[in-house]
């Protein structure tokens, strides 16, 4: 059973990076982000954490924005879930 | 479809001439349809153009004004004022006599009061600049510069940025801050739910979903003739 913010988190990704439904699906802890996709520019990136903050009302410094957070799906997951338990 | 102009207030009480895309067969619906601003624009204008063919094709004429400093436009961008690019709004809507307007995200910044109508998935404008001084950020950091948001928002507002590739105004920085989508009671939003699919503008590439441009066309031409 996924949680609340995974089922946003899978949305708010198909969204920006086009996913198919099962593609999203497919997804797991390990599955590789940014690293993995060159093609996605800053203001993508920035586009994501913007609509991350919208849909999941939480609020994200710019300097918590690092590559580590992007490596992997469940990096940012477990970042969500952070930021949403301290809200 | 048709290339147009219409007459575009500058400072100091003299006009140019901005280009329009139009759909124009003097038609009693006339749609006036304001794109959505900065990335956003390029990322949805492939959207913005078939829904515009559509509601041609629903006997709907329709127009597509250049903001200046955009597209087509003369104007030096980092010049211009969210202010200008109202009253070219307001410009472009008395001199195609429109009678509806559609607003695509940030376009429902810069409607002229009084205009029935329909906002596209609108948004504020600090959240426009908060995601374009994000990536700059972003873009910063890759090239080992580290900037802050609120410093760069102050720097902006005071002496202009470069955001995104966007050379923007002081003032347009202020002014966006602060910019609010129109609030008006003839005037009806299109959430991204009801149109269905993915929101284009978050996409990195430009691209286009024809099932997107059915909806919102048919959401508007109900609308309309109802």
């Amino acid at each position: 059973m996924r949680s609340d913010t995974d089922r946003k988190l899978r949305r708010i990704l198909s969204d920006v990076l086009g996913l198919t439904d099962d593609q999203v699906e497919d997804l797991t802890p390990d599955t590789g982000l940014f690293g993995h996709l060159p093609e996605l520019d800053s203001m993508a990136v920035a586009g994501l954490f913007t609509e991350m903050e919208d849909r999941l009302g939480i609020a994200i410094d710019d300097d918590e924005i690092d590559a580590d957070l992007l490596e992997t799906y469940g990096a940012l997951l477990a970042f969500a879930e952070a930021k949403r338990e301290a809200a | 479809m048709n290339s147009d102009s219409y007459p575009c207030p500058l400072p100091g009480g003299v006009q140019a001439h901005e280009y329009a895309l139009s759909f124009d067969h003097g038609r009693r619906l006339r749609m006036l349809v304001v794109p959505a601003l900065f990335d956003e624009a390029n990322k949805l204008r492939h959207l913005t153009v078939e829904v515009m063919r559509r509601l041609d094709g629903a006997g709907i004429d329709c127009f597509l004004p250049d903001l200046p400093g955009t597209n087509e436009s003369l104007r030096d961008l980092s010049a211009v004022e969210l202010e200008d690019w109202r009253m070219a709004v307001e410009a472009a809507a008395r001199h195609f006599a429109a009678t509806h307007v559609l607003a695509i995200r940030g376009g429902g910044l810069l409607l002229p009061p009084g205009l029935p109508g329909w906002l596209h998935a609108p948004v504020k404008g600090a959240s426009l600049l908060r995601t374009l001084l994000r990536a700059r950020i972003l873009a910063s950091r890759e090239a080992g510069v580290e900037e802050t948001g609120e410093a760069l928002l102050e720097h902006g507002m005071k002496h202009g940025l470069d955001l995104a590739g966007f050379t923007l105004s002081g003032e347009m920085i202020r002014q966006l801050h602060e910019a609010q989508t129109a609030d008006d009671a003839c005037l009806t939003s299109i959430e991204q739910d009801l149109v269905g699919g993915r929101p284009l503008w978050l996409r990195a590439e430009p691209d286009h979903d024809p099932a997107q441009a059915d909806a919102l066309a048919a959401i508007v031409t109900m609308g309309c003739k109802a």
